[in-house]
């Protein structure tokens, strides 16, 4: 069962990943960009992630889908302006990290950790309090840099949108 | 241990049954219009139209960058409400320093918000 719910979700992820490169029209590779999201969230379901799989549609099927889309909006990027003739170089960055791949699988040992074989770690009620107690207590440093990281996020996007905008009613008046 | 998997994933019949409906709903609602619907396709009413005047510009118009200044705030407060989430379950058995935490935490952010409001990021003029 559990077998099939993974080839699933990974097959789809795949199937959505190629579309978003592969769509014509932006729009549409951002809804196949939606759907890969949801189906990771499934993925994180079957690892017993239950908090890292609602953060998945809460944040990035949620919040940074809208980003992409008020982005695309943004740039007006037309469908048949063709933006992917980028083809070879993508060509040689996807063989590298092919080859890579490989490697790494080949090297580690990581065919016997097969995620499937190995038996799920018993479902503790509650691995969002596991994240809570480790994330405030061990992870407290951490937890504290990426506040402050989230708020030069802030800030930067500020200025550079601002920019943007007075450099727009500049031009403007 | 696979009876235990099982009865994990049975948690999430309701979910599962929530997206079916959800997406069943489109569908359906879409596949009973389109049945019941009478056809009269005229060719003015083929044509483009809207508000029911002729169109009078292209529709793919390009969006203030206010829009992504909003989203980019969202983005940040909505991975903000996620890191509250995991202290609210947990708050209240480590202790004062983890109250000192979310303090210091939620501090910055009322600064970055602060600093939002002052620069008119928030401003729709």
């Amino acid at each position: 069962m559990t077998l099939v719910l993974f080839f699933y979700f990974a097959a789809v992820i795949v199937a959505t990943a190629i579309l978003v490169v592969a769509l014509h029209k932006p729009i549409y590779s951002a809804l196949s960009l939606l759907v890969m999201f949801f189906h990771v969230a499934g993925l994180f379901v079957l690892l017993d992630a239950e908090f890292i799989a609602a953060v998945q549609i809460i944040v990035y099927a949620g919040a940074i889908l809208v980003l992409y889309l008020f982005v695309l909006m943004l740039l007006n990027v037309r469908a048949d302006e063709g933006y992917h003739q980028q083809f070879r170089i993508g060509l040689i960055v996807g063989l590298a990290v092919l080859v890579e791949a490989i490697f790494v699988l080949g090297q580690s040992g990581f065919a016997d950790r097969d995620p499937a074989a190995v038996p799920p770690a018993a479902p503790v009620p509650g691995n969002t309090e596991g994240i809570g107690r480790a994330l405030y207590t061990t992870y407290l440093f951490p937890f504290e840099v990426a506040s402050l990281i989230l708020l030069v996020a802030m800030i930067g996007a500020i200025i550079l949108a601002k920019k943007g905008i007075f450099g727009k009613e500049e031009r403007g008046r | 241990m696979v009876s235990q998997t099982a009865a994990y994933l049975s948690q999430y019949f309701s979910i599962f049954l929530f997206i079916v409906l959800a997406i069943g709903f489109g569908v359906v609602t879409l596949l009973i219009s389109n049945v019941v619907q009478p056809r009269l396709d005229t060719e003015e009413k083929l044509s483009p139209y809207e508000c029911g005047s002729e169109p009078i510009s292209d529709a793919r118009n390009p969006f203030p960058v206010r829009y992504y200044i909003i989203a980019m705030l969202f983005v940040i407060f909505d991975v903000e409400m996620i890191f509250i989430y995991p202290w609210a379950i947990v708050f209240d058995k480590i202790g004062f320093w983890g109250l000192f935490e979310m303090i210091v935490f939620i501090g910055l952010f009322i600064f970055g918000y602060l600093y939002a409001w002052k620069k008119g990021a928030l401003q729709w003029e």
